[in-house]
């Protein structure tokens, strides 16, 4: 996890094939000198969650995810027992008719019966990169709980003792902000609002992410989906869209893009009937463009 | 900026004359918290620390650090890059503290009573009075054509109203005395019991509150009712929790967390300063068009009651206004409509806004007085 300037930080992740520009790279970097969670939020589809993928994969660090969703608790998001595996193996003491009382009892809160779900996984196998996703969706309580682990990197099983992280994992919110989170937790975080790339970047991005798709239908695509982020839109399409599109057109075996194509395909790219109508319209005018 | 001297020994010895790059980092620090942005010790900590690491010497770099550590949201965001400009390249810009210069009505005290006592002590006194108490008359008041006095005693009153949480049932079960068999529970309390039968285990669905999006109009139209309405909205936060509050006008402003300071007057000054369009114009379709972008369709307004403040004076075409509710009341649960006006005699819905939103409100209420007030955090708990 030794990295030195946030141009490293950068070059790192560009191997992946995620390009970020200089802020990002620089808040990434903070992040991991200084040891702090990076909460990350942005318009959908701007790359949250696969700057986590591309930072693990670029440090070499394994990626644990935790999917928060309403109602998510701590047997979810920490551990929990095998309760099976522990009746089948009440079953095969009683039936090998060995083993004291007190020996069988402890023999079931043992390791094996131990379900690590994410957080404990992420410290168990430190160095780790555990990655919290979509952190607003969780309830209230569950940040509270969050915010106790990430600051102490330790969590305590009463029948087991105390999982510590030798190294600190590195951890990556990504939050779409659809409720504000607490201000407790956003302290502890270094923050970045991811926005929609350039056009240059875009079309790097594709070009990375997409090499199958000619360079010529790849700056066409990105030209019109930049343009449409500064129409009004009910939801501009992201990155991951731009990249739908180009390989949809791509698969049509579309080498120039035309009216016919890009109507034929819009549905990769917006996903709503009043933006689809719009976009219709001016088509024939983003085209010309 | 001149690099010298860690955080560490900043905090060590706090009263320290040296101007050091970190002194000048921790007035930013100030600076941006007198711009709006909550900024705690431990942020402006964090900052110093990270803008040593990419050195405090380069301008870019301090940018990028304080983005990261001090502030929380896109709101903040903005507002760190004016004062940044500001501080560091042109002083001028700093933002004001109080940046609009709103006409505070100047408050005398009144005897509690309507003002007749001299009067009434000439009376004789066996004559039986029946007129409603004080309270009461200002209870049904019009909230516009209240002195500042009146207004001041209503202030207190908003104490009175109780609010309720709406209330929606969850994915998740409860255990509940009655209801359903929950099998699972029963199996496993059995399982405890290697299997002998145990007692049968109910449970239900769980209820939890439902959240309550408040957008308050403040346009000049408005004006006269913006700040009981922001005091309903304090109300309703603290009685309630989960309620978001926007003020909209010619732009939208989120102000709840000002709104969370428990003493309303402080957070109506709060808020004050929040907002930076009071009495302006309104560009409803366009504002309600923002909102539901950048917030209510991420999931604020989704199954949330939204409960729409204003009078419907909307300037020029209501067709984006329409459009705009259509897609409202798609996302919501319920879309309460209230307007000041309602209540009142001889009022009739021919305003272009209301026309235009009224096809898609599941309620049009009246909101000119503290008792229709009462009647609306009733339709809020129902809703």
């Amino acid at each position: 996890m030794e990295v030195t300037s946030a141009a490293e930080v950068a070059r790192l992740l560009g191997q992946t094939g995620y390009l970020c520009d200089d802020e990002l790279a620089t808040v990434t970097y903070l992040t991991l000198t200084m040891q702090r969670p990076l909460l990350l939020e942005g318009e959908p589809g701007t790359g949250k969650t696969a700057l986590a993928e591309a930072l693990a994969e670029a440090l070499g660090l394994p990626l644990v995810r935790l999917q928060c969703y309403e109602g998510i608790d701590s047997t979810q998001a920490l551990y929990d027992w095998d309760f099976p595996r522990q009746i089948l193996h009440l079953r095969a003491l009683e039936a090998s008719g060995g083993a004291e009382l007190e020996e069988a009892e402890k023999s079931l809160y043992d390791d094996r019966f131990l379900l690590a779900r994410p957080v404990l996984a992420a410290l168990q196998q430190s160095p780790a990169l555990l990655l919290v996703d979509e952190v607003d969706r969780a309830d209230d309580e569950f940040e509270a709980f969050l915010l106790e682990v990430l600051s102490t990197w330790q969590v305590s099983i009463p029948e087991l003792g105390t999982v510590r992280a030798a190294i600190p994992p590195v951890v990556v919110l990504t939050s779409n902000r659809t409720r504000e989170l607490h201000d407790a937790l956003k302290r502890r975080c270094l923050y970045h609002w991811i926005e929609h790339p350039g056009l240059e970047r875009e079309l790097q991005i594709v070009r990375s992410r997409a090499p199958e798709v000619s360079e010529a239908l790849a700056r066409q695509v990105v030209g019109v989906v930049q343009q449409l982020r500064g129409r009004d839109l009910t939801k501009p399409p992201g990155v991951a869209e731009t990249l739908d599109w180009a390989r949809a057109l791509h698969h049509l075996g579309t080498a120039e893009l035309d009216l016919e194509s890009a109507s034929t395909t819009l549905g990769a790219l917006v996903k709503y009937r009043e933006d689809a109508d719009r976009v219709k319209q001016a088509l024939d005018q983003l085209l010309r463009a | 900026m001149v690099p010298t001297g860690s955080a560490d020994e900043l905090g060590a010895r706090p009263g320290m004359t040296v101007r050091g790059g970190d002194e000048i980092l921790l007035a930013f620090a100030r600076a941006l918290r007198a711009g709006g942005v909550p900024v705690t010790q431990d942020r402006a900590h964090d900052f110093l620390a990270a803008a040593a690491l990419l050195g405090a010497d380069d301008p870019a770099g301090v940018r990028i650090a304080g983005r990261a550590t001090l502030c929380t949201g896109p709101d903040d965001l903005a507002r760190f890059d004016q004062v940044f400009e500001a501080f560091f390249n042109d002083r001028d810009g700093l933002p004001r503290r109080r940046p609009v210069a709103r006409t505070e009505p100047s408050l005398t005290d009144l005897p509690l009573d309507d003002g007749s006592a001299a009067a009434d002590a000439d009376e004789v006194d066996d004559v039986i009075r029946a007129a409603a108490s004080p309270t009461e008359v200002l209870r049904h008041r019009d909230v516009a054509a209240m002195t500042a006095a009146e207004k001041q005693r209503l202030a207190g009153m908003f104490a009175s109203l109780r609010p309720r949480p709406p209330l929606r049932r969850t994915a998740r079960h409860q255990p509940w005395h009655r209801g359903d068999v929950d099998a699972s529970r029963t199996l496993r309390s059995s399982l405890r019991r290697m299997g002998e039968p145990a007692a049968i285990e109910w449970r239900r669905r769980a209820q939890r509150p439902r959240r309550v999006v408040l957008l308050v109009d403040v346009s000049g139209s408005m004006s006269s009712y913006a700040d009981a309405l922001l005091r309903l909205a304090h109300r309703l936060t603290h009685g309630i929790g989960n309620v978001e509050t926007f003020t909209i006008g010619t732009r939208v402003t989120h102000v709840t967390r000002a709104l969370r300071t428990r003493d309303p007057e402080r957070a109506l000054v709060a808020a004050g300063e929040t907002v930076p369009d009071w009495s302006g114009g309104t560009r409803l379709g366009e504002t309600l068009r923002f909102f539901l972008d950048r917030w209510g369709q991420r999931g604020m307004a989704r199954g949330a009651v939204v409960v729409v403040f204003s009078d419907g004076w909307e300037r020029g075409d209501a067709s984006m206004l329409a459009e705009q509710m259509a897609r409202l009341r798609r996302i919501a649960h319920r879309v309460v409509w209230v307007n000041p006006h309602r209540g009142k005699d001889g009022y009739e819905a021919v305003q272009t806004g209301v026309l235009a939103a009224l096809p898609y409100c599941h309620d049009f209420v009246a909101g000119h007085s503290l008792a229709t007030y009462a009647d609306l955090v009733e339709v809020i708990a129902h809703a």
